[in-house]
């Protein structure tokens, strides 16, 4: 295909050329950020939790008097074990994705401080006898905690447990102590320390940044017993068949109603609270999503508005070129060759222009860099986008009959 | 002339009634994207306190030790007040009205039967609160300072609470079982919540958030009540006590008339810290005192979420991406009427009458894409309050965005229709003629 008559013909349509262009690289830009927020989006969704997200549901419980707690929470424990379908019971501070945040930074040498800038932020999870089983936490290294390890752990005074064993995630141990293996070393705050004598397969803080961040699993995991609790024992999680989770979430909220009169009981099933975590990242990538179509959408438009006038106003020309040879596929090649020029030049502006719109984001928003394969992605999803717009104005360009040139416009 | 224009573009725009469409509904869907968000951003940086706004100022100070540092993403303790600075800020007296506050949640076991226990969100404040904010009562009213002085056990609700509690019976005189404690009912607030609760601590939901009942901060601090929101601490082995000098949780709030006593305020602030410099209770310079003005504080707090900016950009970039269709679209219709224009050129129209004809033309589909904007804008702002996020209930479009679509509507299309009247009035209608 010849492209110097298409480029002749271009030029003399200077400003709807340049500003189809234009449609096509801002398109081509809006498109790749935005589908690049989708894919972030996405990925923060669907980030792994190893806890057994799928048989797990949630009752908590407050309102109660802490000081008789020591025979509360186990009483509570076994009416809830007593449910027909309960496989594992226990009472926790928080869930993963809870929002529910304990946080507290430490070090690996004796003698830190809150405020220095090298310790590393944990979020605290305190666990009741049977918690980690009802969680189903992954063990990779050591074990887990022991009866002694729950009997010897309470809370004090300090808004740190007095206990000196902790369970940390993988990722906390490639953070403190790379390359080596975490087991029976410590970290340390201002007034206490705790030895690791497990690691675990990565579990969800209660509060996540972003997807990607290592930080989102720095989670820590604390005995404690049930009388040394000061209240922190709230949350009770039941593990069951997924599809028993509604009915044992009902029993347990009215088996702890009827146990504890004057306690406040709140239910929930592990996976909805996961989605109700992530609900309006989920709204916002619908909404990007709607967003690309719809623009995708006027582009095309453009595209066959445009194209249709030019071929009507070049009506006679085509017939000339029909009666001294040129086939129908002539005709329709030259309407396509024209759009894959003007759409290939749109893209590669486009490309460019998605570059630095991703760059003034990173900027002024927690945005991270974009990977380099969006922007061929997108790029090509345009050119296929222009060759199917541009195919029914084509189409009625190629059947223009050769007799037209006969006759004036 | 303008009639005449109006039904000249109404005949050549019926003519192409596919290209007229495309154009009028990339307006549209531009226009209603861009209209939505961009009234998303207006409630969510309104003014919370219409008419009252001007005179509330909130004082920061800065009691933090020079070894301090911050972390990056923490929240920023000088943000809040610690008890003894808010309690010599209330005692000084120096604004016309001041009141000290804090958020709370507390466990409320109702007397009514069939009613089940349930946490219920207020706010601890000091007497002046009602009248610094002109809170409405239904009933009754609020405590004076005397019942803060005498920790009195006392409670406002508010309407929606006393009805949940006592159904249409008068809440005023009954008794509450808060906190595991009895407060006695003073008063009942008609329906108020400022939107966002700029007083609240910044950690909170600040746009669906209302405080269901009021009590006086002193009985929350001697009955050790829970505190909700920020509490940031940085003394050295000290305990968390909600009295101690080195723990910031308290949001204060001051009326100020005239410049005058702002500027006094803003003076005595930079006294009371050089004050306690000299004490030795603040390292830090005393110039770091601030005074914000209610607007100056929320701009300050920035509480629009990134992904509402993220989203009007995407908006405004998507109808900048309209408007360039329409251009093109324009300008290939306008110069397919060479003949047409040369005709009336010929005829004696001068280039001014050819470019406000088709001015007014462009215009129309702005009209009509405005109308259509409206409609979109409408489903849009309908599409975002069944989100979950805190603001959404608030998206609602009030008469100034309603008028501003349409405004915006043909202000877009008469831009986007300059170039291609400008080029279409420049045809040269002797050569456009001898083809015809």
């Amino acid at each position: 295909m010849e492209i110097r008559p298409i480029l002749a013909s271009l030029s003399k349509h200077r400003i709807p050329t340049v500003l189809i262009v234009l449609e096509i690289a801002l398109t081509c830009a809006v498109l790749c950020n935005a589908v690049f927020m989708i894919g972030q989006r996405v990925s923060a969704i669907r980030l792994p939790n190893a806890i057994d997200e799928h048989s797990l549901s949630m009752v908590g419980l407050s309102g109660t008097d802490e000081k008789t707690a020591g025979s509360d929470i186990p009483r509570n424990l076994a009416a809830l074990r007593g449910i027909p379908g309960v496989q594992a019971a226990g009472a926790i501070s928080t869930l993963p994705l809870s929002h529910n945040n304990w946080g507290w930074s430490f070090g690996t040498s004796p003698d830190v401080s809150v405020f220095d800038k090298k310790t590393v932020n944990f979020s605290l999870f305190f666990l009741g006898e049977g918690a980690d089983k009802a969680l189903g936490l992954r063990l990779l290294e050591g074990r887990f905690f022991n009866a002694d390890d729950y009997a010897d752990s309470s809370f004090g005074s300090a808004p740190l447990p007095e206990t000196h064993v902790t369970l940390v995630t993988h990722s906390i141990a490639e953070r403190m102590w790379p390359g080596q293996s975490a087991l029976g070393k410590t970290y340390y705050t201002t007034s206490h320390y705790y030895t690791v004598v497990g690691v675990i397969a990565d579990v969800l803080r209660p509060n996540i940044d972003g997807p990607g961040e290592a930080a989102n699993y720095y989670s820590a995991f604390f005995p404690m017993s049930a009388e040394g609790s000061k209240g922190n024992l709230r949350r009770y999680v039941l593990s069951s068949a997924p599809g028993d989770r509604d009915r044992v979430m009902r029993a347990a909220e009215q088996k702890l109603d009827e146990l504890n009169p004057n306690g406040v009981t709140k239910s929930a099933i592990y996976s909805d609270m996961r989605d109700q975590y992530f609900a309006d990242m989920r709204s916002m990538a619908w909404m990007l999503v709607l967003v690309c179509v719809v623009m995708l959408a006027v582009t095309a438009f453009g595209i066959v508005g445009l194209t249709s006038f030019w071929v009507g106003q070049r009506r006679q020309q085509i017939g000339i070129r029909r009666a001294v040879g040129a086939s129908r596929s002539h005709i329709l090649q030259y309407f396509q060759t024209e759009n894959f020029l003007l759409s290939g030049a749109g893209v590669v502006l486009g490309m460019s222009l998605a570059y630095g719109i991703n760059l003034y984001l990173m900027r002024h928003y927690e945005i991270t860099r974009m990977p380099w394969y969006y922007l061929p992605v997108s790029a090509i999803a345009l050119w296929v986008l222009g060759q199917l717009a541009v195919l029914g104005p084509a189409l009625r360009a190629a059947n223009v009959p050769p007799v037209v040139a006969t006759r004036s416009a | 002339m303008f009639t005449y224009y109006l039904d000249l573009a109404r005949r050549s725009l019926r003519r192409t009634p596919v290209l007229t469409g495309l154009m009028v509904l990339a307006i549209g869907l531009g226009i209603g994207a861009s209209m939505t968000m961009l009234t998303v951003l207006h409630v969510m940086t309104d003014d919370p306190m219409p008419g009252r706004s001007a005179q509330l100022y909130t004082p920061h100070l800065d009691p933090l030790p020079l070894d301090h540092k911050r972390r990056g993403d923490g929240p920023d303790p000088t943000a809040d007040l610690t008890w003894p600075d808010a309690m010599a800020l209330l005692a000084a007296r120096r604004g016309v009205r001041q009141a000290a506050m804090a958020g709370g949640s507390l466990l409320l076991r109702p007397e009514r039967a069939g009613l089940r226990p349930f946490y219920v969100a207020g706010r601890y404040a000091t007497a002046d609160f009602f009248a610094l904010f002109g809170v409405p009562f239904e009933r009754g009213g609020g405590w004076s300072a005397a019942a803060d002085a005498a920790d009195a056990q006392v409670v406002v609700l508010s309407d929606a609470l006393a009805r949940k509690l006592f159904g249409a019976g008068n809440a005023v005189g009954q008794t509450v079982h808060l906190g595991e404690h009895d407060f006695r009912v003073i008063g009942v607030t008609a329906d108020w919540a400022p939107k966002p609760l700029f007083y609240a601590d910044q950690t909170g939901t600040q746009y669906s958030d209302a405080d269901l009942f009021f009590l006086p901060l002193s009985v929350a601090v001697s009955q050790k009540f829970q505190v909700s929101g920020n509490q940031s601490g940085w003394g050295k082995g000290d305990s968390m006590s909600l009295t101690s000098a080195n723990m910031s949780w308290l949001q204060f709030w001051v009326q100020l008339d005239t410049p005058a006593q702002v500027a006094a305020y803003r003076q005595y602030l930079v006294d009371y810290s050089a004050q306690q410099k000299a004490l030795g209770r603040f390292q830090r310079p005393p110039t770091n005192a601030k005074l914000y003005g209610l607007m100056g504080w929320l701009a300050h707090e920035n509480l629009v979420p990134n992904d509402v900016d993220l989203q009007l950009w995407l908006a405004l970039g998507f109808l900048f991406v309209c408007m360039l269709n329409i251009v093109a679209l324009l300008l290939a219709k306008f110069l397919r009427r060479g003949g047409e224009i040369s005709v009336r050129r010929a005829l004696g129209a001068r280039r001014r009458d050819i470019f406000v004809q088709l001015g007014i033309e462009s215009a129309l589909i702005g009209v009509a894409g405005g109308v259509l904007g409206l409609a979109i804008a409408q489903l849009g702002l309908w599409s975002i309050r069944q989100r979950p996020d805190d603001y959404a209930r608030l998206a609602q479009m009030d008469v100034p965005m309603l008028l501003g679509t349409l405004a915006l509507a043909v202000v877009a299309s008469v831009l986007a229709g300059l170039l291609p009247s400008w080029r279409a009035c420049r045809v040269a209608p002797a050569l456009q003629l001898k083809t015809m």
